[in-house]
């Protein structure tokens, strides 16, 4: 059984068809990247997984569960968690009581300041603990985020963009952090332009176009794809038209 | 660490400011002036200072439910208006005895808060916020004054109490405390002013560890950032209301302490001025912590009341002049300006860390 799932899903903002008839199924464990040209509807799939879209018709399920009715923070009880790409931190609090937010109700309250300090430490914040959130630097706000993500220990957790705005190495730090979690037995859906990072990172990769399912398959198979570097360098010559994949390009 | 010193710790915490032997110091030298200050006045004097006092709750609830939670409600006024009315009716029915004031206080401030958990319901399980909050609970209290102004025929009366239209309700019993050897009844004079005055310490102190609980936690990361609060897991339209009512049920006991002070209620008092006054007090004194509420509401009731005397016509424009100069110069609040600039010299320079580690 997968662990998320959306079947035949659509969502359309008045005559745009944003989200086509998407299927897509993570199983338990899977690194999963969501790549694909500038609206292609990666941002809407991910807001109708979490629940901040509702879609106009097709299911959502959650290890088995229909929760395409569910608020956004019933389905984040149910054991998903997310990372947003511009960073959803509280700006004017300090960087631990960001994350004593985040972490108030999953640990005991003796504990707590505890698991506050060990997940801090994991950050590389304990020296900006008592800072304000919002005078971080950009990848530092990007790793409190991540962090605050985490702490909910998620069984699914959602990365939207997660290295923009990183360096080459913060970007290289991020995915060894993603990968240790996965080891853990986190699964991961990601939505990531860089591909040294879809590459470090993913089992699986699907591509996105025009709300649509273009293609699937291992990042090898998805970089020998001719059709997949037609739609992104914004051309749909003979050639990409005539290997079109099922359920691909009409243009 | 068991469980009370862990609530008591609450007392200070990241979302209040002052803390350590110092601030408490302070706060108990002037709880003991407070106390002190019938001893130096006399009884009509401090009966108007209650009057003061009566005002407070009904900012520190706007301070909760704005400053801490950042939903801007002009609707404290309607909450007052019905918890004041609500004594009125109470009382004027069934009299002051065996310490039955009491009983409609906490009946007429259950009102407001009921009704504000009805009215906050649609709000905020509407998802409606910003400035649309704004609009409609202006929309209520203005309503209501409307509705009580037209209510002068004989035929709108409940039981014995006649609602008066524009005239208001008066003659309504102060507060009584039943006593031993003769009730005590607390007109505007030096028992008021204690029994206030202790109401004000508790709420105060209630409110402090409140906000620096795991709820308050999740208060102020409503105000920071709804969408990530909502999504750590939280039911942000529940914390939503709880403070809404909460905040509401202190205006509705400004309401019933005012009534009882004055023994008398207008639908003036639910007006367009009595509503943006709130505002005003909350916004200068520093609307994001409760001691720069409460300072900030003081020093400019006082204010007003010095202009009101010396030259009434010109008090209100000076109140708005006052919100402007607040909103351009110190958006954060005078009071909170203030108490950052004779901080500063004490506190460690780390870098812009305004508030200090938890």
């Amino acid at each position: 059984m997968p662990l998320i799932e959306t079947r035949a899903l659509n969502k359309r903002f008045g005559g745009l068809h944003v989200t086509n008839n998407v299927d897509l199924a993570l199983e338990t464990g899977e690194v999963h990247c969501l790549i694909g040209p500038n609206g292609a509807g990666k941002s809407t799939l991910f807001r109708l997984i979490l629940g901040e879209h509702t879609p106009s018709s097709g299911a959502i399920l959650f290890a088995g569960e229909d929760i395409t009715a569910l608020k956004s923070f019933q389905r984040i009880r149910r054991g998903m968690s997310v990372k947003f790409q511009v960073p959803g931190i509280f700006k004017a609090l300090s960087v631990r009581q960001n994350l004593e937010i985040a972490m108030q109700h999953h640990y005991e309250p003796a504990h707590l300041a505890e698991e506050i300090d060990r997940l801090l430490a994991f950050l590389k914040l304990t020296a900006d603990a008592g800072r304000l959130a919002g005078n971080l630097s950009h990848g530092q706000k990007q790793w409190l985020e991540i962090g605050m993500a985490i702490s909910l220990k998620p069984r699914l957790l959602l990365l939207d963009e997660p290295t923009a705005g990183m360096s080459p190495e913060e970007t290289h730090a991020t995915g060894e952090m993603i990968q240790r979690l996965n080891a853990e037995g986190m699964t991961v859906l990601a939505v990531e332009h860089d591909m040294a990072f879809v590459r470090q990172v993913a089992h699986k990769v699907t591509v996105l176009h025009l709300g649509k399912v273009f293609a699937q398959g291992s990042i090898d198979d998805i970089v020998a794809n001719e059709d997949v570097a037609a739609i992104y360098l914004g051309q749909t010559t003979a050639h990409a038209t005539a290997h079109q994949q099922p359920g691909g390009l009409h243009a | 660490m068991n469980a009370l010193t862990r609530f008591l710790h609450r007392l200070e915490g990241p979302q209040t400011l002052g803390r350590g032997p110092a601030f408490w110091a302070g706060f108990l030298v002037v709880l003991a002036g407070a106390c002190a200050y019938p001893l130096f006045s006399d009884g009509y004097t401090v009966g108007n200072t209650v009057y003061f006092f009566t005002w407070i709750f009904m900012a520190l609830g706007l301070c909760l439910i704005w400053g801490y939670g950042g939903a801007l409600s002009f609707g404290q006024t309607a909450f007052f208006g019905i918890a004041g009315y609500g004594y009125g009716i109470l009382t004027i029915n069934f009299g002051a005895a065996y310490g039955f004031t009491f009983v409609a206080l906490i009946l007429a401030v259950a009102l407001a808060a009921l009704f504000a958990a009805l009215l906050g319901y649609f709000l905020f399980f509407g998802r409606i916020s910003g400035v649309f909050l704004g609009i409609v609970t202006l929309s209520v209290t203005l309503v209501l004054e409307r509705f009580m102004a037209q209510t002068a025929g004989p035929e709108w009366r409940i039981g014995n109490a006649r609602l008066n239209g524009f005239n208001g309700m008066s003659n309504m019993p102060p507060l009584t405390l039943p006593w031993p050897g003769g009730d005590i009844v607390l007109f505007p004079d030096v028992q008021l002013y204690y029994v206030v005055l202790g109401m004000l310490v508790v709420v105060y102190l209630g409110l402090r560890i409140l906000v620096n609980s795991p709820f308050g936690n999740v208060l102020v990361a409503i105000r920071e950032n709804p969408e990530r609060a909502e999504m750590l897991g939280y039911d942000i339209r529940k914390y939503q209301l709880g403070t809404f009512v909460i905040g509401a049920a202190l205006a509705g006991l400004s309401g019933v302490l005012y009534t009882s002070w004055g023994q008398y209620i207008t639908p003036s008092s639910m007006g367009m001025t009595a509503a943006a006054l709130p505002i005003v007090w909350v916004a200068v004194g520093g609307r994001s912590d409760l001691t720069t509420t409460l300072v900030g509401t003081v020093t400019v009731l006082a204010v007003f009341q010095a202009l009101t005397i010396h030259g009434s016509q010109y008090a209100l424009v000076v109140m708005g002049a006052m919100l402007v100069l607040t909103v351009l110069l110190a958006p954060s609040g005078l009071i909170l300006a203030l108490a950052r600039l004779v901080a500063r010299p004490f506190t460690r320079r780390e870098n812009n860390n305004l508030r200090g580690d938890a």
